[in-house]
């Protein structure tokens, strides 16, 4: 006999998914997804943007990582909340895990959240958090061919962060080949050229961030 | 590394429509897999006969049919199929398109007894 089904294996989280970009919707929180292979800078990145957008909004941070908290001790420092999320040894992160760190903020009192999540350019892209915007940080000293052998990654994000584009000297990466190949998988990508090591591009990224997050809140 | 989180969502589905229309045994499970899903069909078979054990769906076999990636062309308004991330009008090449399927990701029907 036959049965028909038809159900979404990622059911269980796009429900969440959506739960929370209800509930943030509600409490005027704008989420970000920032997504990366490790050392890529996406710690460094954070703490970057954070320095920037801290005058007009109100910033926390979810970091997560396979195991330790070395990253949310940095940004504990700067007097940011931030709650450690430990995946125990997975490759990603659920949106049931973000749904369920989110009650330790006070939401009302916080504009921008960034999620930091897992080192990896694979599994993060399939699964939704919740979020408002993706930023994945590509670095100059991974290589240029990073679009076309982890394309979901790609297609999936609003940004692209050519990140420690002050190494470029030091290293065969043609930014270009990078901004074309991930332009052809995601025609509406936009492209930053940033070095979270000295600021550069970091404004212009900055400026295109209080655009998208203002377009939510209204500010 | 996450098809085993997804198997096991596989299973759940499986055995709960299993058992709500009343079946012993699971024989088969019908997958639908959009191209541009990055699922390794192989390992989802392993894994799932690892966690299929001891349950109603027990050595069910999977069949994974793989959808290709198709897009709507804004400009010229063709409906082509593309290569696997793409996203290009196969007809006149232009970038301003929509993605009709290829991100598909679910259980179609079972085969039970």
């Amino acid at each position: 006999m036959e049965i028909k089904v038809v159900k979404q294996i990622l059911e269980w989280n796009e429900d969440r998914s959506k739960e929370i970009r209800d509930q943030l919707g509600r409490q005027c929180v704008f989420l970000i997804n920032v997504m990366g292979s490790p050392g890529a800078g996406k710690t460094s990145t954070i703490l970057d943007l954070i320095q920037r957008l801290r005058s007009k909004y109100r910033v926390g941070v979810i970091e997560g990582d396979i195991a330790g908290q070395i990253d949310a001790e940095r940004i504990d420092a700067l007097g940011i909340p931030v709650v450690q999320l430990n995946t125990e040894g997975a490759c990603h992160i659920e949106a049931m895990s973000i749904q369920h760190i989110l009650g330790y903020f006070d939401l009302d009192g916080i504009d921008v959240l960034f999620v930091e999540n897992i080192g990896n350019l694979v599994c993060p892209a399939e699964f939704n958090i919740g979020e408002d915007l993706r930023l994945a940080i590509l670095s100059v000293p991974e290589g240029d061919d990073k679009v076309d052998k982890y394309p979901l990654m790609f297609a999936t994000t609003d940004a692209l962060l050519l990140n420690k584009f002050d190494m470029k000297p030091y290293f065969d990466f043609d930014d270009k080949k990078v901004e074309a190949a991930a332009k052809e998988i995601n025609p509406k990508l936009s492209l930053f050229r940033v070095s979270a090591r000295n600021g550069e591009g970091c404004q212009e990224l900055t400026e295109w961030l209080c655009r998208k997050i203002d377009a939510k809140l209204q500010k | 590394m996450h098809e085993l989180a997804l198997t096991e969502s596989i299973l759940r589905i499986a055995v709960e429509a299993a058992k709500e229309n009343q079946a012993q045994k699971v024989l088969e499970i019908r997958i639908k897999i959009g191209a541009y899903s990055g699922v390794v069909p192989q390992y989802i078979q392993e894994y799932f006969n690892i966690v299929s054990r001891g349950s109603i769906a027990e050595n069910a076999h999977l069949l994974i049919e793989m959808i290709p990636a198709r897009v709507e062309c804004g400009s010229c308004g063709a409906v082509t199929e593309v290569e696997r991330f793409r996203s290009k009008c196969g007809a006149c090449g232009s970038t301003d398109v929509k993605l009709l399927s290829g991100r598909e990701y679910y259980v179609d029907s079972l085969e039970v007894e």
